[in-house]
């Protein structure tokens, strides 16, 4: 049976515990089109991908290619069907060639007597056509590592070219590219439109989207909002669709005044060119400032580098009407700031440590006897206060942090900084990977935090969250500032999205 | 979902199954073997348990960090040296500072500690600034350590101990021998270090996990050197102790033993992957390396064997005890 499509997904759904994920999505992609597929962070479109490549096993709905029905168990298999991406975040074997990243796990081989050998002639000589393919022109046996970013995305398109893929997914492809490299990748994706393949293309670009899209497809909160071919929208017609949803209101009241000024930031630059740059903004006593912006944006490199885990290049940071100078996390905390990061598992707990040491580890220096003995008398009242202040729910205090829930992993987190009782609190995607009634809890958290006077910086890529909880917000895009929003009427997920999409 | 009663008890025996073991044979060597289980004999394993437990207790910072420490064995065999050249009896023949008066007993140990506990610093600093991998730095110290150990000496054997030096491995307070003695107060101030101070709980959390103790301003690098220095001392003491005990010294003594420390140490509960670890961990393990060791040799079993039945054991156990974290999920 001929189909006019050649991908197609039908009805997927897919649950994690506590969250539906995806329900009931469609895509359909033709032949010798670049289909975007839109949605705010969090909407589903990687969930929707990794059900494609049997990484997640959907829970219900199927794929069709060419008008068949497949089912696809691991990317393995997706790959011999024809299906091809290109991550987000590549990972190659930097340390490996061009060649031999190109043939990882399917090297040619020759008979040498009885055993078979790499034939390394044969690997080189077929990573250069294929890269000729893509009309990339570089030596098959230089070392992956010393190649761009952008020269190693077409490594990866000209592998999945190699497969004869049929279907090639672009997971934001554009995130670290530079202007020339964004230019050959869109050359290389005409040249793949002229022999047919199907791409599927996600990004936040807009403008990008206006260039190379023939359809949009956009997703949001897990569900199919709708396709539409690209040339009948505007840019403020996909965010519109993209942002439509109503906020649920489970935000506690921001019955707050923000008082005078405790922090401000003054032009501050990453070492990093491509990180954060002249990034300035001011905080306020009991204020919520939320900071908004696309993944990548680099909010998170900002807060790091004021809290000295990554280093400046310029600027100043002033708290109480004082500079002080950052230069690891020490020097913040000293300077009244403490810091929970986004990934809590990789920078957060300590989780082969009880909840106590958990707590503990920032103010050991406070709590000691003679100047030297600590005082676990006092730490474990300390402790013991914010297990029950926050309803941490645990049997003891002596529990290993791993066998708590996220939400009350976050919470002695939480707990830990506020032990060391900072003026300034800032708080990374506070409620990521927590569920429902958790999240409330670390609203109220924060909420009463900001009433007691605390300043606090709140990341949040989820738009209800940022609006829900800031005070004022300021969005960034691409390691600048691009907008403040400080009117609660102007609050609103359009103009977060269009300062967010700014370039 | 509650345990049943059958599970706990499966969890008991494999949890425990090393010390068990351990158990059995010892009792079993006792009923086969009338000399195995008696007083002098107990002291007599005390005694060897002494030093390796020194040595254990160094080495289980390290591990606690998720490191290791290849140079202690050199740093034994070098303070054993250092020790005894400072130690000889005036008259005796083959004195290696002909002409110098043998010094107060403190006095060569805290030149021992301090000259130990600087290279041990300088293996830290290479850790810490330099982010050398443990394995690699300490592998390097060990050859360096060595090579000094041996210019020092001329690689010649030293003997001829003043008899206050000797004194440490043959007196007693209390009935018990002051190797044991220095053994048990090196352990109660490890378990103070590790408990109920600051460096000890960073020690941990920098074991837990390196970047979360960095963002929580835990002072990761300083804590590293300190680690490395004070097991280094700890290793300086240790051939001090079996340099009286053997009443003689050469570049080699120590030789491999930081191989079973370390194996005594993850036996004991110590993991490798970090984060995890008590001074008991060390006592359990060194306890259960050295009564292997006897009960074997009670058996008749042929000695070359013996590093047979200690593979053995090695493997075992440790996959126990990995098991207790990684079946879990």
């Amino acid at each position: 049976m001929a189909s006019e499509y050649k991908l197609e997904l039908r009805g997927v759904s897919k649950s994690f515990p506590g969250v539906k994920a995806l329900d009931n999505v469609q895509l359909a992609v033709r032949p010798g089109t670049v289909h975007a597929l839109m949605g705010e962070n969090g909407a589903g479109k990687s969930t929707l991908m990794k059900c494609l490549f049997g990484i997640y096993k959907m829970d219900a709905g199927e794929v069709l290619i060419d008008g068949e029905k497949v089912i696809i168990n691991n990317p393995d298999e997706a790959m011999k069907m024809g299906i091809a991406m290109v991550h987000q975040e590549l990972q190659p074997v930097l340390a490996r060639s061009v060649g031999e990243n190109m043939y990882l796990g399917r090297f040619p081989v020759k008979k040498f007597g009885p055993i078979q050998v790499i034939d390394h002639k044969k690997m080189y000589e077929e990573t250069e056509k294929w890269l000729n393919e893509v009309d990339m022109h570089f030596d098959a046996k230089a070392q992956l590592g010393t190649l761009s970013v952008g020269q190693m995305q077409s490594v990866e398109i000209a592998k999945a070219v190699s497969h004869d893929a049929k279907v090639i997914i672009f997971d934001e492809p554009t995130s670290s590219l530079s202007d020339n490299e964004v230019e050959a990748l869109f050359r290389i994706m005409e040249n793949l439109r002229k022999r047919g393949v199907a791409m599927i293309y996600i990004s936040h670009k807009m403008d990008e989207i206006k260039r190379i899209a023939d359809d949009v497809t956009v997703m949001r909160d897990g569900t199919y909002i709708g396709t539409w071919p690209a040339k009948d929208l505007t840019i403020d017609d996909i965010i519109a669709k993209m942002v439509g949803r109503e906020l649920t209101n489970i935000y506690p009241a921001k019955d707050r005044t923000p008082g005078e000024v405790i922090m401000e930031v003054k032009d501050v630059s990453s070492i990093h060119e491509k990180s954060f740059q002249n990034v300035s903004f001011t905080l306020r006593k009991g204020e919520i400032l939320g900071f908004g912006g696309l993944v990548g944006a680099q909010r998170t490199e900002l807060m790091e580098g004021l809290f000295g885990i990554r280093n400046l290049s310029k600027g100043e940071i002033i708290v109480h009407g004082k500079k002080v100078d950052i230069k690891n996390p020490k020097d913040a905390m000293n300077a009244g700031i403490g810091m929970i990061t986004e990934d809590r598992r990789g920078n957060g707990i300590f989780g082969c440590l009880s909840i106590k040491d958990n707590v503990g580890v920032t103010v050991y220096n406070k709590y000691l006897n003679a100047g030297f003995v600590l005082d676990h008398g006092r730490i474990n009242k300390v402790v013991d206060d914010s297990i029950d202040k926050l309803k941490i729910k645990t049997p003891s205090m002596n529990e290993h942090i791993a066998n708590l829930s996220g939400g009350n992993q976050q919470k002695v987190i939480v707990s830990r900084w506020l032990a060391n009782d900072p003026d300034i609190l800032i708080m990374d995607e506070p409620t990521r990977g927590i569920d429902v009634g958790a999240k409330h809890e670390i609203y109220e958290i924060m909420t009463n935090l900001a009433k007691q006077g605390k300043a606090i910086i709140m990341i949040s890529s989820e738009m209800a969250e940022l609006l829900g909880m800031s005070d004022r917000v300021v969005v960034m895009c691409n390691g600048k500032k691009t907008g403040e929003i400080t009117e609660e009427s102007e609050m609103t997920q359009e103009k977060v999205m269009s300062y967010a999409t700014m370039f | 979902m509650e345990k049943t009663r059958q599970q706990k008890i499966k969890d008991f025996l494999i949890n425990n199954g090393v010390i068990i073991v351990m158990f059995i044979l010892v009792i079993y060597t006792g009923i086969t073997n009338k000399n195995f289980l008696t007083g002098g004999n107990f002291m007599n394993i005390l005694m060897n348990m002494s030093s390796r437990l020194v040595i254990a207790l160094g080495i289980a910072g390290c591990v606690i960090t998720a490191g290791c420490d290849l140079s202690a064995g050199r740093m034994i065999g070098f303070a054993a040296c250092i020790a005894g050249t400072l130690l000889q009896k005036i008259d005796y023949s083959g004195k290696f500072f002909p002409d110098m008066k043998p010094l107060n007993i403190f006095v060569v140990l805290l030149i021992v500690l301090a000259i130990t506990g600087f290279f041990g610093a300088i293996t830290g600093f290479f850790i810490a600034f330099m982010h050398v991998p443990p394995f690699i730095a300490t592998l390097a110290m060990m050859e360096i350590v060595y090579g000094l150990a041996l210019i020092y000496t001329n690689a010649t054997p030293l003997g001829g101990y003043v008899e206050q030096y000797t004194k440490l491995a043959t007196g007693k307070f209390l009935g018990v021998n002051y190797l044991i003695w220095i053994a048990i107060i090196v352990a109660a101030i490890t378990w103070f270090i590790f408990n109920m101070t600051r460096h000890g709980k960073y020690m941990y959390a920098i074991g837990g996990n390196p970047q979360a103790a960095e963002v929580a301003g835990v002072p990761v690098k300083l804590t590293m050197i300190l680690i490395y220095m004070k097991a280094a001392m700890m290793y300086g003491l240790a051939g001090f102790m079996l340099g009286a005990k053997a009443g003689g010294a050469s570049v080699n003594l120590g030789y491999g033993y930081e191989m079973e420390a370390i194996a005594a140490c993850t036996i004991g509960g110590v993991s490798v992957t970090g984060g995890r670890g008590k001074v008991s961990s060390a006592i359990v393990g060194v306890a259960v390396f050295e009564l292997l060791k006897a009960a074997l040799q009670y058996l008749g079993v042929n000695a070359n064997a013996q590093y047979i039945a200690i593979g053995i054991v090695i493997f075992v156990a440790i996959s126990l005890d990995i098991r207790k974290y990684v079946a879990k999920k």
